[in-house]
């Protein structure tokens, strides 16, 4: 094994002399008066390799030894992750004792003693690789596959498998042959380097398939494909988090992963809290029991802040792997840019753009290319769909992490102040925004399939009402109320109808918070049909006090159960309204 | 400082820049504190035997004879509850002529709490003010910062809010305090009582401005040893961080770094996270809450100061001078609470939220309506309506110095309704219509 000395220390950047080879992306320790340190070498020049240090490095002296590892960042994988909180190392921080964190301490992500019921999925004589299945066991509601690990890209035979019964995560369940006849014994547990995607899969098709997200302003106007990537940029306060945790609880996902990057301990704690005490809307089982935490707060330190977004990305590939739909949500994306800018400046490189890395954009297409809907090598399919946030610095959509990111995701969710000021919920801009989905065959296709037939269409009319809408206020701002014809009072008026009943949503009502697709397609067709009919109008202060007391009925509508008696009580009482002033 | 025996001490420096100096001396550990020609100093990079150290204040005068002493541990401060009713200066030594104080010496800027062990915050703090207790409801274990001008009245009210919120200490960081305004926190402290419940590390303008980069992290350590140690409620109060980033600036663009926007480190998110992120609920009952100032230059919130706080603080407060009324109200559009839906109708009356939230969107209608008068457009009646309304909402509720609690806010707010709108105008849900609605 490769020794060092520490020589130079700036910040959480170490630099260590080093007496044999090291790799680029290498795991060492520090031994800090015997604290053991973790670091990532990120930079070799000569005989010094450059090393970001997951943890403070207060104390620290030059002449400090240093011990390689041989391996990169990984992640430790097997059953048992669900339902966990990690750090961005994923060390499990319900292991860890005391109040506060301490340094060098690391934790074991599984649990050795636990006992779990194997059922065999493979024979002995099935010719198998990396990512093929060899098992199953119950984790919580998941049949979580146990795998050839994804490292082993040679074909193998299957020697021997175990019978069904009770193993623990360190006993052998299966040996298998390479072509050479060396054996390989393996027990439930696999190491994958982060910063690589697993490639364990037959085909990556365009995703064809739409994920229902529970929001409106997403499935019905910019809907995200499952296997899909999208991304909400937005200043600070309006929304992004309240968005992402929204899609968390209601998302049609087997599985969610929420990687909380560099922000807020107490947003954190917030999905501790309430998860494991919030049903699945679909399932009726608790939030928790299908979701894993990778939790690096801002205050944490900020080499594992970057590595905590890969480790996330990492689990959701290996979950993908067993044919499950896997949502990831990474909020914010900006932070781990930071913590490279950070490490990139105190490296004194070339700085691109703002002083971020000249290589940003080439990063984070790379990560966001490794979501996908993914055909296996039995067929089977299994998606990641992503969805990450974007904190703009002064919330000017034209910085390096905002531009880099449209180029690698399909969906924008652009969150607009002004909206976010006038409280209009969720604030995503219904002009800006776009899903690319949305033109794509297939996709269009599958929405009017199961949705309605018109649907692709329908949704068009709504935008260009939307946009009509926002014409009309203007012309009214420039002209006044009285100096444009009427029609552009209730055109704009119109507008307001779709955005304050369809686009609004409140997250924080227990009702209005989550609407299934079929609830969706209710109610625009509902509210498509009212922006269709012509209403009489003797002037223009008609106008507003009608549109508010159709959207007051429809937002009740909203409060309401769906096909409740007040549902209809409500629903009752707006086609009454609307037949007092309909003409057509 | 006091020289002991074991301390490394050399004479010979390298390199002198404007707020450090280098030295050539081994064993230094990386964040150990020193002093050159007897000013305070910390190591903050360290290249083969070359050390370099941030002389808090500043270098002025320091010659390459120097004599450079180091102590072997980072900053440090002493912590019991002899701290209470102190001021000290941003190293944590006295100034108010008391004595030292004895007790158990802590590195400041400790390790950070595990997420998993904190606490959700859910203790609603009252302050009487509206403008925070009605739209932007502050809970204990947050971290909320005052976005304001230099020139508005921001020291005053973030004392009014200290002395109403029940909390058992309140920890002052100064920060380029103006002597004046030391003096006011000061008499201010003195004239409600509460000397006793009182902690205070200031830098004033007079001091080098290097020096306040100790003054959060002096005032959080004392904060979470009352926390952790005596279950104690407390209010951190932090006064000018835009001065504390001015700090951070000046030292890492004397040590060459490369500097991101505004000429701030790029590193400033980071650095301020983790005195924000120090705010926390405990399980056993205390919490550290913290209110901050972030001055503005020209109100401009796109600056790198303000936009990193913004995105780390769970909300900003800003004040207005309301010309309609001619006071000073908490602005209702661009402040926030993001603590505030876990407290609000769940320690508050159920129909907060909603009133809360009409009552802004009618106000939102009002500014509408003014821009249209402003541009000359005749005025619907619904136009008359809403003004009217914002001018008595100003008046009766926002104004900073109306001091009513809670459910009279509500109350008012509802017959403000009644007064200038239709129910379909007001369009709260039916429940809360029934109970609030009485005609
Ligand atoms: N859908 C919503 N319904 C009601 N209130 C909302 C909604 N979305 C956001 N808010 C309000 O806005 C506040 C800020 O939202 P959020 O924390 O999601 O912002 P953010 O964009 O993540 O900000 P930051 O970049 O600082 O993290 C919330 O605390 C809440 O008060
Ligand atoms: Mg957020």
């Amino acid at each position: 094994m490769t020794k060092g000395i520490v020589k130079g220390i700036i910040a959480n950047l170490v630099m260590v002399e080093v007496d044999g080879p090291v790799s680029q992306n290498e795991i060492c320790y520090i031994d800090h008066k015997g604290v053991k340190l973790m670091a990532e070498v990120i930079k070799i020049l000569g005989k010094i390799a450059y090393t970001q240090v997951f943890e403070s490095t207060r104390g620290l002296t030059v002449g400090t030894p240093v011990e390689f590892t041989e391996h990169m960042l990984e992640v430790k994988l097997g059953p048992g992750m669900l339902s966990k909180n990690y750090d961005g190392l994923q060390d499990d921080l319900n292991k860890m004792d005391g109040l506060f964190l301490i340094r060098g301490e690391y934790t074991d992500p599984l649990d050795d003693d636990k006992v779990w019921r194997f059922t065999p999925l493979a024979k002995v004589g099935d010719v198998l690789t990396g990512g093929d299945w060899l098992g199953e066991v119950p984790e919580s509601w998941i049949a979580h596959k146990i795998m050839v690990p994804f490292v082993m890209e040679e074909q193998y035979t299957v020697k021997s498998i175990a019978a069904l019964g009770d193993y623990t995560i360190q006993d052998i369940i299966a040996v298998i042959t390479d072509k050479d006849g060396n054996e390989f014994k393996l027990n439930m547990i696999q190491r994958w380097p982060v910063k690589l995607p697993v490639r364990a899969y037959k085909q990556k098709p365009r995703p064809f398939r739409v994920m229902e997200t529970g929001v409106r302003t997403i499935d019905t106007l910019n809907p995200i494909a499952e296997g899909g990537t999208g991304f909400i940029p937005g200043p600070f306060g309006c929304g992004k988090t309240v968005l992402q945790h929204s899609i968390s609880k209601n998302a049609d996902a087997d599985l969610i992963i929420v990687a909380a990057c560099g922000e807020r301990a107490n947003e954190v704690v917030e999905l501790f809290v309430e998860f494991p005490e919030l049903d699945d809307p679909r399932t009726g089982r608790k939030l928790m029991e299908r979701t894993i935490i990778i939790c690096n707060t801002s205050n944490m330190p900020v080499a594992a802040r970057e590595a905590s977004v890969y480790t996330a990305m990492s689990i959701a590939e290996y979950y993908r792997t067993m044919g499950l739909k896997v949502l990831l949500l990474a909020d914010s994306t900006s932070r781990w840019a930071q913590a490279l800018r950070e490490m990139s400046n105190r490296m004194e490189e070339l700085p691109g753009p703002d002083g971020f890395p000249m290589d940003l954009p080439a990063i984070v297409s790379n990560f966001y290319a490794r979501a996908g809907f993914v055909y296996l090598n039995n067929d089977q399919t299994g998606s990641i769909t992503f969805i990450g946030t974007v904190s703009p610095a002064g919330g000017n959509l034209k910085e390096p992490v905002t531009e880099s990111t449209k180029k690698a995701a399909r969906c924008f969710y652009a969150l607009s102040q002004q909206r976010a000021d006038s409280k209009r919920y969720p604030a995503v801009d219904p002009m800006d925004s776009y899903s690319k989905y949305l033109e794509y065959e297939e996709v269009q296709e599958y929405l009017n399939k199961n949705v309605s037939p018109n649907w692709v269409s329908t949704v068009i009319r709504a935008k260009d009402i939307l946009l009509r809408g926002k014409e009309s206020y203007d012309q009214i701002n420039i002209l006044g109320d009285d100096g444009v014809p009427l029609s552009y009072h209730d055109k704009f008026w119109k507008s307001e109808l779709i955005d304050r009943v369809i686009l609004q949503q409140d997250g924080f009502d227990p009702v209005d918070q989550s609407t299934p697709m079929k609830r969706q397609r209710y109610m625009l067709e509902l509210i498509m049909s009212i922006c269709d009919a012509e209403f009489a109008f003797e002037t223009f202060e008609e106008v507003m006090p009608y549109y508010v007391q159709l959207i007051n009925i429809c937002r009740q509508m909203n409060y309401a159960e769906f096909d409740s008696p007040d549902f209809a009580k409500y629903e009752a009482n707006l086609q009454q309204t609307v037949a007092e002033r309909k003409v057509k | 400082m006091a020289t002991q025996a074991f301390q490394k001490i050399y004479t010979k420096l390298n390199q002198v820049t404007k707020a450090t100096c280098s030295v050539s001396a081994t064993g230094i550990g990386n964040e150990e504190l020193a002093t050159v020609s007897g000013r305070l100093a910390q190591v903050v990079k360290i290249m083969n035997d070359s050390v370099t150290l941030q002389i808090f204040a500043g270098t002025e005068g320091i010659g390459t004879d120097a004599e450079i002493i180091f102590f072997g541990k980072p900053p440090t401060l002493k912590v019991s509850e002899h701290l209470a009713g102190r001021f000290f200066d941003a190293y944590g030594d006295p100034i108010d002529g008391g004595p030292k104080v004895e007790g158990e010496e802590v590195e400041i800027g400790g390790p950070s709490v595990n997420p998993v062990r904190r606490k959700q915050p859910s203790e609603l703090i009252a302050t009487g003010i509206a403008g925070i207790d009605l739209n932007n409801t502050l809970v204990t274990g947050q971290k909320i910062p005052f976005f304001a001008d230099p020139d508005q009245p921001f020291n005053q009210v973030m004392a009014m809010v200290a002395l109403r919120a029940k909390a058992d200490k309140i920890i002052l960081g100064g920060m380029g305090l103006s002597n004046d305004d030391y003096l006011f926190f000061k008499h201010a402290f003195e004239n409600a009582g509460v000397m006793d419940r009182i902690i205070a590390f200031v830098n004033t303008t007079e001091n080098p401005p290097v020096e306040r980069l100790l003054v959060p992290n002096m005032a959080l350590t004392a904060a979470e040893y009352f926390a952790v140690e005596k279950n104690e409620k407390v209010l951190v109060l932090l006064t000018d961080m835009t001065l504390y980033c001015d700090a951070l600036s000046i030292v890492s663009n004397r040590m060459d770094q490369i500097p991101s926007k505004d000429s701030m480190p790029g590193s400033l998110y980071s650095e301020l996270a983790k005195l924000y992120e120090k705010a926390v609920q405990f399980p056993d009952g205390g919490s550290i809450t913290i209110i901050a100032v972030t001055t503005l230059s020209g109100g401009d919130i796109t600056h790198a100061i303000p936009d990193n706080t913004g995105y780390i603080t769970e909300g900003q407060l800003y004040l207005r001078r309301d010309t309609d009324i001619s006071k000073v109200i908490v602005d209702p559009f661009r402040s926030l609470s993001r603590l505030k839906q876990l407290v609000i109708g769940k320690k508050s009356r159920a129909d907060h939220p909603q009133v809360m939230n009409t009552a802004i969107r009618l106000y939102a209608d009002a500014a509408n309506a003014k821009t249209k008068m402003e541009n000359g457009f005749d005025l619907s009646d619904y136009d008359e309506r809403v003004l009217k309304f914002a001018t008595d909402y100003s008046m009766e509720i926002l104004a900073i110095d109306v001091n009513i609690d809670i459910d009279k806010m509500l109350d008012t707010t509802w017959d403000l309704f009644k007064k200038y709108f239709t129910k379909a105008e007001v369009g709260i849900k039916d429940e809360f219509m029934k109970i609030h609605w009485v005609e």
